[in-house]
């Protein structure tokens, strides 16, 4: 054991470390609660924290793509703008319509936060970093976010105002189409793994190939294609662009969100955002080795801390395909998830259930299993993309 | 764990009890929706956590969904509801097939067999063994409920598609 060793072994351990010196002058039967609480306000801080930022990023990232400089006047390079938008926020005047259902009104968006905050609690954020080490942790983390469906259905309906509850009927039916093909895609991966656990789903990626690439789900056929499935479920789940029809501003107003303003509405942001940051996670988690390192040289790096790199690049990729595609139409929009994305997911399935029968092949036939199963993968994508596309032609764009 | 018990029994039976009192059907469905995840909790009191989450991803996530677009498409205004009963033979009528649930259900809870040590030992189930058990010893009543769950879909969007082409027959 070299220094070099005991110091990434230091850094590892930190917040670990860190918590025992905070808890550990307790009782023993007090020890745990403490934990869990002290778990959970980490999480609240440091998710809160990233969501002020992000937001910040975003507008920062959109107003570069677009030729103009993003929030500049609060404080250096516009650093302090999260905080200025979030008093705003709350000294807004907060109006409730009169024929409202105030109670559901208020409960909406309340709801809404809840469940996306309880996703986090099963995301291994580090080796040894995991709130909730559940036996059936991703199948808790679907049905945490599987109940955010009906927070919409609350805010349309409790809104008193038939173009709240047309929009929310139409975000439901996003929400519901691409709940498919999102929970189809990981499938997949709970096959290879043979567990629900979110650990032990990284600890399966953990090893190396040839002594250096990375044995992660994502650089296996079907893990490519289960990745980029999740990854377009993804951000229709998390209303982003080029899904984000439930609250398109320049069309709608904001949809379920019209009749909501002040803090509230800054809770369904906040919510928003937390539940893309739970699902880039859980695409690190499934697809993306998790908080492994990406190299065997760089595990002296704390595993934390390429948790953190791998989601926010994804975060920020997000926003890079916000700025860079058009807005889908409704019928485009559940056409896309029904015909296209469901079709590879299940034919996904078949594939994943090759390479899992064909895990013994060595030599040529591991060439010949690598070959099939890409062939698996591109032949029905070509032949579903170019029968949907047949006909729609290329767009040829006159006086833009 | 007595306690916690009776605290998710009396939190699911009000629910369950308010939501029958209530005038307005949709605070009926969300409380029938918060019922649902009560009895989640109740599963993950009784340490069974696939079923939990299993019931709160298809109860609460899905069906919850089915109930509440039924209840917003075929509600009338508040005022259509009537409190009397429409005639003696409906009162009755009601009567018989609430009764006859209940015995059944009742009759089915009383002759069932509990283990005596059902209450103290708690199971550890895992989920891999669960998946066995499924795909092992019960695989033909999963193919059972596969299929009927197939036939109901494909029923569905049969109805659904013969009625779409009528109504644009009408319209033309």
């Amino acid at each position: 054991m070299n220094a070099a060793f005991l110091a990434t072994l230091s850094l590892e351990l930190l917040p670990a470390q860190l918590r025992d010196m905070v808890t550990g002058w307790l009782p023993e039967p007090w020890r745990w609660l403490v934990n869990s609480i002290l778990a959970i306000a980490v999480i609240l801080a440091s998710f809160g924290l990233l969501f002020a930022y992000l937001t910040l990023a975003e507008r920062k990232i959109l107003g570069r793509v677009q030729n103009r400089p993003g929030p500049n006047r609060t404080g250096y390079f516009g650093l302090l703008q999260p905080f200025a938008d979030g008093v705003k926020a709350l000294t807004k005047e907060d109006i409730v319509p009169r024929g409202a259902d105030h109670l559901l009104h208020f409960l909406a968006p309340v709801a809404l936060l809840a469940f996306s905050i309880m996703t986090f609690a099963v995301l291994p954020f580090g080796r040894n970093l995991v709130a909730v080490e559940l036996d059936a942790g991703v199948l808790y983390f679907f049905a945490a976010g599987a109940a955010t469906e009906l927070a919409v259905f609350m805010a349309g309906w409790a809104s008193h105002n038939k173009y709240s509850l047309l929009a929310a009927m139409r975000a439901l039916a996003q929400l519901i189409s691409y709940e498919l093909p999102l929970l189809l895609s990981f499938v997949p991966v709970i096959m290879i793994a043979g567990s629900l656990s979110t650990q032990e789903i990284v600890h399966r990626q953990s090893g190396w190939m040839f002594g250096f690439v990375p044995q992660w789900h994502v650089l296996t056929p079907w893990g490519f294609a289960g990745f980029a499935i999740f990854m377009t479920a993804a951000l229709a789940e998390s209303n982003r662009s080029p899904f984000d029809l439930p609250e398109a501003e320049s069309e709608l107003i904001a949809g379920h969100l019209t009749e909501y303003s002040g803090f509230k509405y800054a809770l369904f942001f906040m919510a928003e955002y937390f539940g893309m940051c739970a699902l880039c996670g859980m695409a690190v988690t499934l697809f993306l080795g998790g908080w492994q390192a990406p190299l065997p040289f760089l595990e002296f790096i704390p595993s934390y801390v390429w948790f953190a790199t791998k989601m926010l690049t994804l975060l920020l990729g997000f926003i890079w395909v916000r700025c860079t595609f058009p807005r889908l139409r409704i019928d485009q929009l559940t056409r896309f998830a029904w015909k296209f994305l469901v079709p590879l997911a299940l034919i996904n399935l078949g594939t994943t259930a090759f390479w899992s029968l064909t895990s013994g092949w060595t030599g040529g036939l591991q060439i010949a299993r690598w070959l099939v199963a890409i062939a698996l993968v591109v032949i029905p994508f070509q032949l579903i993309g170019r029968k949907l596309s047949a006909g729609l032609g290329p767009r040829t764009y006159r006086y833009a | 764990m007595t306690l916690a018990f009776l605290a998710i029994a009396f939190v699911t039976v009000a629910a369950a009890a308010v939501a029958m009192a209530l005038r307005n059907l949709i605070h009926s469905a969300l409380l029938l929706v918060f019922n649902w995840a009560g009895i989640a909790a109740f599963y993950l009191w009784a340490g069974a956590e696939f079923v939990a989450f299993s019931q709160l991803m298809v109860y609460v996530g899905a069906v919850s969904m089915v109930v509440l677009f039924a209840v917003l498409l075929t509600q009338r205004s508040p005022q259509s509801f009537r409190e009397q009963p429409d005639s003696i033979s409906r009162v009755i009528g009601a009567l018989l097939v609430g009764g006859a649930v209940l015995g059944v259900l009742f009759g089915a809870v009383l002759s069932s067999r509990l283990a005596p040590s059902a209450a103290t030992a708690t199971p550890t189930i895992s989920v891999k063994e669960l998946g066995s058990l499924l795909m092992g010893p019960h695989a033909a009543a999963l193919l059972i409920v596969g299929v009927i769950l197939t036939v109901t879909l494909i029923g569905a969007v049969i109805i659904a598609s013969t009625d779409h082409a009528e109504s644009g027959k009408d319209e033309s």
